[in-house]
C-alpha cells in the first residue's frame, strides 16, 4: 500500500478509519487505578505491623467470613462471563438477567464487609486505633469503594441496554465493565492472600 | 435545640468572616487589582457579546486545537501569579537583613513559597505541557482530534478547576505554609490545624484527575490514530516525548493521588499514617510523594527536549542526527526516572547501601541525557542554522542546562548532598535544569508552533527581548544562589542575621527583576503581534520549512486538521512529501466525521470546586450535595449517545478551496 | 510496530454502527468455567492451609499462600480479562508489562528503603515496635 518507488501516495482519498481506542483507553485507566493500589499494598506492607500496643489480625479476623465473601466475589465474576457470553449471543434478556444476578453478588460482598467494618469498630478497632488498622481500612475500603462504583455503573448499564438494546456503543461499555469488574478480582485476590491470610498467619 | 452558633456551624463550616484576609494590607490590594481586572474583563466580553462565542466555541469545544491554546492561556496566567511570588520573595530576601523583618511576616511568606512551588509545577508547567501536547500530537500524527475528545475538554476543566481551587485560598482564608510537597508531620492535622493543606490537598486532587485522564487520551490517542505508514521509528522526536511523557503521567500521578489521599485521611478522619504516634511513619510519605516526583520531573522535560529536537532539525535544515538514539535515549530515561526518587532524601538515614544504589542510578540517568545533548550538536554541526527565536531560545537551553546537569550530578554523590541538602545550592540547582530546560523548552515551543495555531508569526524583536532577559535573568537569579549554598544558606528562610549575605540576594533579586522583564515582553510580544498580524501574516501554513505534518495544512488548521488523511513514508514526513513532489489535493472532498462539543466538562468542572470548597471548609451539605451532583450529572452524561456529527463535503469543499485560491495568489 | 487490523472502528467514542466490538478477545464457555475451577481450587487452597494450620512452619505457609495467589492472578488474566500478546496488537500486554515492573519497583524499593531507615533510625526489635503506643 505504501512505498511505492515509481509514484508515492502522500493521502488516502477514501475515509480513514482508526482502530477504536476504547479498549486501549480503558485499560491504561485500570493499569494507573492498579497504581493506586499498589501504593496502598505498599503503605500496608510497610506500616502493616505497627499495632500500637493494639489489636493484631489474628486477634479481629474471621477468616470464614473472608471466605464467604471471596466465594461471593467469585461467583459474581462468573456470572459476569455468563453475561458476556449472553451478549455475544445477542441475547439481551439473557444478558439482563446475569447482569443482575452479577450485582446482586456485589451487593452481598458489599453488605458482608460492612458487616466486617462495623464489627471492628464496634470492638474498638477503627481505622483510628493503629497505623496497622489505618492501612487496612483504606486498602480494603478502597476496593469496596470502587465494587460499590462497579455496582452503580452495572445498574447504569442495564437500564441503558434495556432502553436501547445490544447496540455497538453498549457492547463496548459492557465490555468496559467486564475488565475493572474482572480486574477488582485480580486486586482482592491480592486483599485476601496478603492481608486476611498472611495476617492471621502472623 | 438549634442555637445560633449550631446553624452558622452547620450552613458554613469552619467559613467565617475572619478568613478574609482583610487585614493583611498585600492581599487587600492584590484582590482589588483580580476584581477590577476581572470586572473588566467581564464588562468588556458582555460588551463586545463575546459570551456566546466563548461557550459555545471555546469552553465546550472539544478540538484539541482550541483545548490545547486554552490550557497555554491557563498557564500564561498562572505563570504570572506564581512569578509574582518569586519576586516577593527575592525582594523579602533581598531587605531582611540586619535586624529587619522584612515586609513579609514569616507565616506570609511560607505560604508565598508554597504557592510557588505548587502554582509553577502543577498549574503552570504541567498545562502548557499538556497544552502543547495537545495542540501539537494529533496534528504531527495526521489525526483528526484526540481519542476521547470529549475527556479532553473534561480534563481541560478539572486542571483549571484545580487553579481556581488554589487561586482561591488567596482570597478566603489561607494557604498551605508546609512547602510544595507538604511533608508531616508538619502537614498533619496537628501541627497544620488550619484550611492551608486542605486547599493544597483538594486543589492537586481535582487537577490530578485532568492530569491522568489526559495522560491516558494522549496515549491512546498516539498508539491508535497514527496516520497510516507512520510506524513508531517513524514518529516525529516531539510525539515520542510526548508519548513517554504520557506514559509517566498515567503510571505516576495515581501514585500521587493515593498519597494525598492517605494524608488527607490523617487530616479528616484520624488515621495514623503519617502522624508520629500510633505507629504512624511520616518517613512513609516522603518515600511514596517522590516515587511520584522525581518522574514527575522528566514529564516536563521530556517534552521539552522534544521541541528542541524540532527546532534544531527545522532551523538547522537537516534530519536530526542519530533519531533512533534520540527514541532510546528518551524511553530509557523513561523508566531509569522510576529507580532514582531516593536522591531526594538521602539525608533521611536509609544507610550507605541504599543511598549508594540510588546514587548511582542517579548519576546513570545523566547518560542518555548526554547523548542528546550530543544529538542535538551533530544536528546544528554543518547545518545551514538559521537563528531564529526559537532557536535562541534552543542555544540558551543547551548551555544552561548542562550546567544544571553537571551541578545535579555533584548532588547526587550521597556525602556531598548531606551537605548541600535542602540548601540555595539545591534550589539553584532544580530552577537551573526547570527553567532551563522546562521553561526555555515551552517558549521556544510557543514561538514555533505560534503562527501554526493563529495564522501569524510572533514579533522577532520582542521574542529577542524576551529571550535576552530570561537568559541574563537567569544567571544574575539563580548564579548567586548557589554560592550562597556552598556557603550553607538553607532554603525558605524569611530573614537572616549575617549581613555579608546580602549582596548576593540582592543580585539575585536584581536577576528576578529582569526575568520579570523577560514575562513583559513576551506579553508585550502577544500584544505587538497582534497588532502586526498583517505583517506577520503567513498563507502557507509552512512559515519555517518544517519537516513534520503539521506544516502540511493550513495555519491555523481547518476543524478536521487534514482534508484527506495523510500517508507517511519518512520520519521527516512532509520534509519528504515536499522533496518528492506532493500536491496537495484539490478535489475530491468527502463529508467529515467530526465529535460534537459538550457542556458537561464545564459542568463537572464547577461542581467539582464547590466539593472542593465545600471539603476544605467542612460544609458537610455541600459537599454531599455537590458529590451527588457530580455522580448524577456523570451518569447522565453517559445517556447521551448522538455525540457526532458530519461536516458536510461542500462546507469541506468551500474550505479547501478557500486555501486554494490563498495558495494560488501568495505562492 | 503499529498494526492496522482490518478491524474498522471509529476513531471516536462516538460510532458507525458497524463496529463489532472485537477489539478484546471473548472467553467461551468452557474457558469461563476452566478459569472458575482453576480460581475456586487456587482460593480453596490457601485458606485450607491457614485456616486448618497444615504447615508446622509458618514461613512455608506464607511462600505458598503467596505463589497461589500469584497463579491464580494469571489465571484471571487469562480466563476472564482474556490477556493475549496479540490483542490491541500488542499494547495491553506492554501496558500490563510496564505496570508491573513499576509496581515491582515501587513495592520493592519502598520496603527496602523503609526498613533501612528502621534499622538504622528504630534500634529496637520488632516486637518491641508492636508494642509501641
Amino acid at each position: 500500500m505504501i512505498d511505492t518507488t515509481e509514484k508515492p501516495q502522500f493521502y488516502l482519498t477514501e475515509e480513514h478509519h482508526p482502530e477504536g481506542s476504547t479498549m486501549l483507553g480503558f485499560w491504561l485507566y485500570l493499569m494507573s487505578d492498579c497504581l493506586i493500589f499498589a501504593v496502598l499494598f505498599a503503605t500496608y506492607g510497610v506500616l502493616g505491623r505497627n499495632y500500637a500496643a493494639g489489636p493484631s489480625p489474628a486477634d479481629l479476623f474471621d477468616l470464614t467470613l473472608v471466605a464467604i465473601n471471596t466465594a461471593t466475589l467469585l461467583l459474581s465474576s462468573i456470572t459476569y462471563g455468563f453475561a458476556m457470553l449472553q451478549m455475544e449471543r445477542n441475547a439481551k434478556a439473557e444478558t439482563l438477567f446475569w447482569l443482575g444476578i452479577t450485582g446482586l453478588f456485589g451487593a452481598v460482598f458489599i453488605a458482608l464487609e460492612l458487616y466486617e467494618f462495623i464489627h471492628l469498630i464496634h470492638e474498638g478497632a477503627g481505622p483510628s486505633r493503629s497505623a496497622f488498622l489505618s492501612a487496612f481500612f483504606t486498602l480494603v475500603g478502597t476496593h469496596g469503594l470502587h465494587v460499590t462504583f462497579g455496582i452503580v455503573w452495572l445498574v447504569t448499564l442495564m437500564v441503558q441496554v434495556n432502553r436501547h438494546g445490544l447496540i455497538p456503543a453498549n457492547r463496548r461499555r459492557l465490555m468496559c465493565l467486564s475488565m475493572f469488574w474482572h480486574f477488582l478480582d485480580v486486586v482482592w485476590i491480592g486483599v485476601f492472600s496478603i492481608v486476611y491470610l498472611l495476617g492471621v498467619l502472623g | 435545640m438549634f442555637s445560633n452558633l449550631d446553624l452558622q456551624k452547620f450552613v458554613f463550616g469552619r467559613l467565617t468572616l475572619e478568613a478574609i484576609p482583610y487585614h493583611e494590607p498585600i492581599l487587600v490590594a492584590t484582590f482589588a487589582a483580580v476584581a477590577l481586572g476581572g470586572l473588566a474583563l467581564v464588562i468588556a466580553l458582555t460588551y463586545y457579546r463575546l459570551w456566546a462565542y466563548l461557550w459555545s466555541e471555546w469552553f465546550t469545544s472539544v478540538d484539541h486545537k482550541k483545548i490545547g491554546i486554552m490550557y497555554v492561556i491557563l498557564a500564561l496566567v498562572m505563570l504570572v501569579r506564581g512569578f509574582s511570588d518569586a519576586i516577593m520573595m527575592r525582594i523579602q530576601q533581598a531587605i531582611a537583613f540586619n535586624g529587619s523583618e522584612g515586609y513579609l511576616p514569616p507565616h506570609h511568606y511560607d505560604q508565598v513559597f508554597t504557592a510557588h512551588g505548587v502554582i509553577m509545577i502543577f498549574f503552570m508547567a504541567m498545562p502548557f505541557v499538556t497544552g502543547l501536547m495537545n495542540f501539537v500530537v494529533p496534528l504531527q500524527i495526521g489525526a483528526r482530534d484526540v481519542s476521547f475528545p470529549f475527556l479532553n475538554n473534561f480534563s481541560f476543566w478539572m486542571t483549571t478547576a484545580g487553579a481556581v481551587i488554589i487561586m482561591m485560598s488567596l482570597f478566603v482564608g489561607e494557604f498551605a505554609r508546609t512547602g510544595w510537597l507538604a511533608y508531616p508531620p508538619l502537614s498533619g492535622a496537628d501541627y497544620s490545624p488550619g484550611v492551608g493543606v486542605d486547599y493544597y490537598i483538594w486543589g492537586l486532587q481535582v487537577a490530578g484527575i485532568g492530569t491522568t485522564l489526559s495522560g491516558i487520551n494522549l496515549i491512546a490517542t498516539i498508539v491508535k490514530m497514527r496516520a497510516p505508514g507512520m510506524t513508531m521509528m517513524k514518529m516525529p522526536v516531539f510525539t515520542w516525548t510526548s508519548l513517554c511523557t504520557n506514559v509517566l503521567i498515567v503510571a505516576t500521578f495515581p501514585v500521587l493521588t493515593a498519597t494525598l489521599a492517605l494524608l488527607s485521611l490523617d487530616r479528616y478522619a484520624g488515621t495514623n499514617f503519617f502522624t508520629n504516634d500510633l505507629g504512624g511513619n511520616p518517613m512513609m510519605y516522603v518515600n511514596l510523594i517522590w516515587i511520584w516526583g522525581h518522574p514527575e520531573v522528566y514529564i516536563l522535560v521530556l517534552p521539552a527536549f522534544g521541541i528542541f529536537s524540532e527546532v534544531v532539525a527545522t532551523f538547522c535544515g537537516k534530519r536530526l542526527f542519530g533519531y533512533a538514539s534520540m527514541v532510546y535515549a528518551t524511553v530509557v530515561i523513561t523508566i531509569l526516572s522510576y529507580i532514582v526518587w531516593l536522591h531526594h532524601f538521602f539525608t533521611m538515614g536509609s544507610g550507605a547501601s541504599v543511598n549508594a544504589f540510588f546514587g548511582i542510578t542517579t548519576m546513570i540517568i545523566s547518560i542518555p541525557t548526554g547523548a542528546k545533548m550530543f544529538n542535538w550538536l551533530f544536528t546544528m554541526y554543518r547545518g545551514r542554522i538559521r537563528y531564529e527565536v526559537p532557536m535562541l531560545w534552543t542555544i540558551g537551553f543547551m548551555v544552561t542546562f548542562v550546567i544544571g546537569g553537571m551541578t545535579g550530578v555533584l548532588l547526587a554523590v550521597p556525602p556531598a548532598d548531606f551537605v548541600l541538602h535542602n540548601s540555595l545550592f539545591l534550589i539553584a540547582h532544580f530552577h537551573n535544569v526547570i527553567i532551563g530546560g522546562v521553561v526555555f523548552g515551552l517558549m521556544a515551543g510557543v514561538t514555533y508552533w505560534f503562527p501554526k495555531a493563529f495564522g501569524f508569526k510572533l514579533d522577532p524583536f520582542w521574542g529577542k527581548m524576551s529571550f535576552w532577559f530570561w537568559l541574563t535573568g537567569f544567571y544574575f537569579a539563580f548564579m548567586p544562589l548557589y554560592v550562597l549554598g556552598l556557603m550553607g544558606v538553607t532554603r525558605r528562610v524569611s530573614q537572616f542575621e549575617d549581613p555579608s549575605l546580602q549582596i548576593w540576594f540582592v543580585i539575585a533579586a536584581f536577576g528576578a527583576f529582569l526575568i520579570a522583564l523577560g514575562i513583559l515582553s513576551f506579553l508585550i510580544q502577544l500584544v505587538v503581534s497582534f497588532k502586526r498580524r498583517e505583517q506577520l501574516a503567513d498563507f502557507t501554513g509552512d512559515p519555517w520549512d518544517g519537516r513534520t505534518l503539521e506544516w502540511s495544512t493550513s495555519s491555523p488548521p481547518p476543524e478536521y486538521n487534514f482534508a484527506f488523511t495523510p500517508v507517511v513514508h519518512d520520519h521527516d514526513s512532509y520534509w519528504d512529501m515536499k522533496n518528492r513532489g506532493y500536491a496537495r489535493p484539490v478535489s475530491g472532498f468527502k463529508a467529515i466525521h467530526m465529535p460534537k462539543g459538550t457542556g458537561t466538562g464545564v459542568i463537572l468542572s464547577g461542581l467539582s470546586v464547590a466539593f472542593a470548597f465545600a471539603m476544605i471548609w467542612y460544609i458537610w451539605w455541600l459537599a454531599a450535595l455537590s458529590l451527588v451532583a457530580i455522580i448524577v450529572v456523570s451518569i447522565a452524561h453517559t445517556f447521551n449517545y448522538n455525540r457526532d456529527f458530519y461536516i458536510p463535503a461542500n462546507e469541506v469543499v468551500e474550505t479547501e478551496d478557500k486555501r486554494t485560491e490563498l495558495l494560488a495568489g501568495k505562492v | 510496530m503499529s498494526s492496522h487490523a482490518p478491524v474498522h472502528e471509529d476513531a471516536h467514542e462516538a460510532h458507525h454502527g458497524h463496529s463489532h466490538g472485537h477489539e478484546a478477545g471473548h472467553g467461551s464457555l468452557k474457558s469461563y468455567m476452566t478459569g472458575f475451577v482453576l480460581s475456586i481450587i487456587l482460593t480453596a487452597i490457601p485458606f485450607w492451609l491457614v485456616m486448618g494450620g497444615v504447615f508446622e512452619s509458618r514461613a512455608i505457609t506464607a511462600v505458598f499462600v503467596i505463589a497461589l495467589g500469584a497463579v491464580q492472578m494469571v489465571v484471571h488474566m487469562i480466563y476472564f480479562l482474556h490477556m493475549n500478546t496479540k490483542s490491541e496488537g500488542g499494547w495491553t500486554m506492554m501496558a500490563l508489562i510496564f505496570t508491573i515492573v513499576i509496581v515491582a519497583i515501587a513495592l520493592s524499593g519502598s520496603f527496602w528503603v523503609m526498613h533501612h531507615l528502621n534499622t538504622n533510625m528504630m534500634p529496637m526489635s520488632p516486637e518491641m515496635m508492636k508494642n509501641m503506643p
